[in-house]
Order: C-alpha cells, then sequence, then structure tokens
C-alpha cells in the first residue's frame, strides 16, 4: 500500500518518462490535458504504466473521469484498499 | 516548358557517418561500416549471420528520449536525416501548403511490430502500448517528416523494397513537375537489424555469411562475393523548383534531371538476367532528363554484392550506354555502408548529388578479384570526375522486380 505522497511521486516519474515534463510539475490539482498538454494516446499509456506500477485495474470508461493528477492518486488509492 | 528540379538540401544517418559531411568524407576514403553483433539474440536464435552494419551515430544521441518514444527507430532516423537536409537547405520562409513530402521505406516498422508482438504474447493485450500502430505503420516516417516539417501538400510512402528510396525521388520530381507542389522532402529510411528480418534474408540465401571478417563482407563485383550486409539509416534530399531556389538565392547542388521507374514482371525476387527492366529504367530517367550516354561520367551503382545480382546490372549498363560505358567511373558504395534496402536509394543519391557538385566519386571497398564478366571501371580510390556540364546516374532495384533510376545534372 503506497501513501499518497507515494503515489503522486511515482505517477510524476511515469509521467516525466511518458512525456519529458518535470516530475514537480506533475501537481495534484493539474489537469492532465489542459494543464500538462497530455493527449489521449500518452494518457492511455500512463494509465498502463501505472496500473502495473501501483498494482491496480483502472478501467478504460474510468479514465476519463481522471481528470486531475489528484484525481488519478485518489483513485489508486481508492483501488489498492 | 518543364519546370526545372534542383536539389537544395542534403541529409543522412549512416553506418559510416551520422551527418552528411562525415558520411562524404568516409566514402571517398574507403571505410566500412561492417560490425559483428554483440547482441544476444544472434548467439540465442542461432542466427546463420554474425554481422551488420549499424548507423554510427545511435539515434538516441540526436533526438530526445521522449521524442524518440513515440517513433519507430526507422522514423528516428528519417527524421534526424530530414532534419539535416532541411536545415542544409536554408529555407527559413515557405507556404507550407506547397511543400510535400515523399519519404520511402522498404519495411516500416519492424521493431515495433514485433516487440509488440512479443510484449502481446508475454504480457497480454493491455500492455500493448497505444502508440503501436502510428509507430508500425511504413507511412510512419513520411507522417512524422510532414508533422516535424508543417508539410501540407502531401505525405507519400512510396513502397518498392529496395528500390523505395529512389522511387521517392521520382514522386517527388513529379510533385513539383506537374505543380502540386514547390518543395518536396524526399528520402527514405529503414532500421531492420532485427534478429527475424536478418533470418528471413539469410534464409534466402541473400547476406554474405563472412562472420569471421565482417568488414571485407560486402564486395560488389569481387568473385568471392557470396551475399549483402544488412545497414541501417536515412538518406534525405530537398527537391525545390528551380525558380523558387533562384528567387531565395539558395545554393544548388544540382539538378535532378530524370527519373524513372519500371517493373521486371520475371520473377518475384530475382533479377531479369538480361536486365531488361534495369535497361528500360536507364534509358527511361536519360531520355525523361534528355541525356545522352556521353554526357554520363559516373554511376552509383545498386550493386549489393549478391552473385547474381551485381551482373545483370552491368549488362543493362552496357545496354544503355554502349560503349561509352567503359569511359563511366563506377562507384558500388554498399561496399562500405552495407545495403540499406529501402534507404539505400535516398543515401546512393545523397552521394550521387555530392559525387556531382564536388566531381569526386567515393570509393568501392573489397574489390580484390573483379568478376571477369563485370568489366566495369570501378572506383577504388577516390577519383576526380571532369569539369564542364556532367551527368551521374544512380539505379536502385527491388524485390518485386523493381527498377528505379535517378539521373543528377551539374549547374
Amino acid at each position: 500500500m503506497a501513501s499518497n505522497e507515494e503515489i503522486l511521486a511515482g505517477l510524476a516519474e511515469i509521467v516525466n518518462e511518458e512525456t519529458g515534463l518535470a516530475p514537480e510539475a506533475v501537481e495534484l490539482d493539474k489537469s492532465f490535458t489542459e494543464d500538462l498538454d497530455i493527449d489521449s494516446i500518452s494518457m492511455m499509456t500512463i494509465v498502463v504504466n501505472a496500473e502495473e506500477k501501483f498494482g491496480v485495474r483502472i478501467p478504460d470508461e474510468e479514465v476519463k473521469n481522471l481528470k486531475t493528477v489528484g484525481d488519478a492518486v485518489d483513485f489508486i488509492s481508492n483501488a489498492q484498499a | 516548358m518543364t519546370r526545372k528540379v534542383v536539389i537544395t538540401g542534403l541529409g543522412a544517418t549512416t553506418p559510416i557517418g551520422g551527418d552528411v559531411p562525415t558520411m562524404w568524407q568516409n566514402a571517398l576514403k574507403g571505410v566500412s561500416g561492417a560490425h559483428t553483433l554483440e547482441d544476444e539474440w544472434v548467439a540465442k536464435y542461432e542466427l546463420p549471420v554474425h554481422f551488420a552494419a549499424r548507423c554510427s551515430t545511435p539515434a538516441l544521441d540526436v533526438l530526445s528520449r521522449v521524442e524518440a518514444k513515440r517513433m519507430d527507430p526507422s522514423t528516428q532516423f528519417g527524421v534526424i536525416a530530414a532534419r539535416e537536409a532541411w536545415a542544409d537547405s536554408g529555407i527559413t520562409e515557405i507556404d507550407h501548403d506547397r511543400l510535400a513530402v515523399a519519404f520511402a521505406t522498404g519495411i516500416g516498422g519492424v521493431w515495433t511490430l514485433l516487440d509488440a508482438w512479443d510484449t502481446l504474447k508475454e504480457k497480454g493485450p493491455r500492455r500493448v502500448l497505444p502508440m503501436t500502430v502510428p509507430m508500425l505503420m511504413p507511412n510512419g516516417v513520411a507522417a512524422a517528416v510532414s508533422l516535424d516539417l508543417g508539410a501540407r501538400a502531401g505525405a507519400h510512402t512510396p513502397v518498392s523494397a529496395c528500390a523505395s528510396g529512389t522511387e521517392a525521388l521520382h514522386l517527388g520530381l513529379d510533385l513539383i513537375r506537374s505543380g502540386k507542389a514547390d518543395v518536396v522532402m524526399c528520402g527514405g529510411a529503414e532500421a531492420a537489424i532485427h534478429p527475424m528480418p536478418l533470418a528471413a534474408f539469410s534464409s534466402m540465401q541473400a547476406l554474405s555469411r563472412r562472420n569471421d571478417d565482417p568488414e571485407r563482407a560486402s564486395r560488389p563485383y569481387d568473385l568471392d562475393r557470396d551475399g549483402f550486409v544488412m545497414g541501417e539509416g536515412a538518406g534525405a534530399l530537398v527537391l525545390e523548383a528551380e525558380e523558387h531556389a533562384l528567387a531565395r538565392g539558395a545554393r544548388i547542388y544540382g539538378e535532378l534531371a530524370g527519373t524513372s521507374v519500371t517493373a521486371d514482371a520475371y520473377h518475384i525476387t530475382a533479377p531479369d538476367p538480361q536486365g531488361l527492366g534495369a535497361t528500360r529504367a536507364l534509358k527511361a530517367a536519360m531520355f525523361d532528363g534528355r541525356i545522352q550516354a556521353e554526357d554520363v561520367v559516373h554511376v552509383n551503382a545498386h550493386a549489393t554484392s549478391t552473385p547474381v545480382g551485381d551482373k545483370p546490372e552491368y549488362t543493362a549498363l552496357k545496354a544503355a550506354l554502349g560503349n561509352h560505358v567503359e569511359n563511366v567511373a563506377v562507384s558500388a558504395t554498399k561496399s562500405q555502408m552495407g545495403h540499406l534496402l529501402g534507404a539505400s536509394g535516398a543515401v546512393e543519391a545523397v552521394l550521387t548529388v555530392l559525387a556531382v557538385h564536388e566531381r569526386k566519386a567515393p570509393v568501392t571497398i573489397n574489390l580484390e578479384n573483379q568478376d571477369p564478366e563485370i568489366p566495369l571501371d570501378v572506383v577504388t580510390s577516390a577519383r576526380t570526375l571532369p569539369a564542364g556540364d556532367i551527368v551521374a546516374l544512380s539505379n536502385s532495384f527491388g524485390f518485386g522486380g523493381h527498377n528505379a533510376v535517378v539521373a543528377i545534372r551539374s549547374v
């Protein structure tokens, strides 16, 4: 079980790997599309990498609800619980 | 009045140089880009061929990691060469609706395709990356170059095996002559040094097996030639309508005077032993460029170093040029960099343009005992080409019976 801080740090690492964005730019209130300029293809890659890293399943229909980094952290945290 | 088309930019990444100046210096010196493959898969799959000619500068030394992630290795090479050619052209302002791309490949994203298949088998469908399709599609390189340059007059991908790169120039010339574009980024890219293509080309007995001496394995016209050496990389040329180039005061390397494409309709892989399709291609390119045999001083030959391929090309050159063939300096540059498949025509066109521009023919290495049935004047040490108006030809032939020729005239 990862803490929310650990999930955020892990997500930031995945986003950096996929997009080159600095990990510190990946903050809870940031929108994946509006603020981080992540397109749907990168988003799917990030989702699949997050599933592997945190041992959770993020259904395709859930991905559109993950608007901000915080949404993703909450979803992963709940899915791990 | 046919629009005249000139070449104003060159780019390349190859086994003998990661950019045009390095490649050209090495091509005049005569070096080999072939080396033993250190990859674990060579032993794992017991490949009969243990060497190839990899690009001398890895793509990741040039592109950012994130940029490279979305590109198959073939596209990475293509984008690197296209960027060099674009910078070299000096074009700063252009009507992007009049800029097209004709960027070829022989095979396309074979690494991406096979990696994704491995992932599917080992980890399941969820792990197959969403970028897989745009990375494996053969038009991926033309699309990436079009995106990179903002080229909106069409992005085309001629696919004709090892004639693809030359066919891209044929298409590019047409696009400008017919008024569909003013500038075309032409080229070819290939990255197929993967165990499957190596196994497949070996299985058809096309590759040299000189495992103990890779640098001497590619030996076009030599009696001991036993197959080609797999290479990889990309070449790119900026074609430009002459009036467009003159209006901006561009440096002009040469004129793309004529091109041609023919088909053997003889056999799926073997060349027509009489070289009839190749002869028709040579004659058609010369007719297209209003070129007489006596104008031709240099040929960059297809010459892959296979026992069956090299001779019909000589037969065709003899048929097209007559006795003048004896006066033509022939370079077989695959002796140095191996066979870049769908990229070879583009890279060899870059070398041919430079030969005309610099008046120097690049070197053919490893020619120790010239096949007496191929009595060409092969350039084995860098040679100066004559002054005055000159023409050079570059030939490419591909599995499927594809023949393509480009003719470059000095300006």
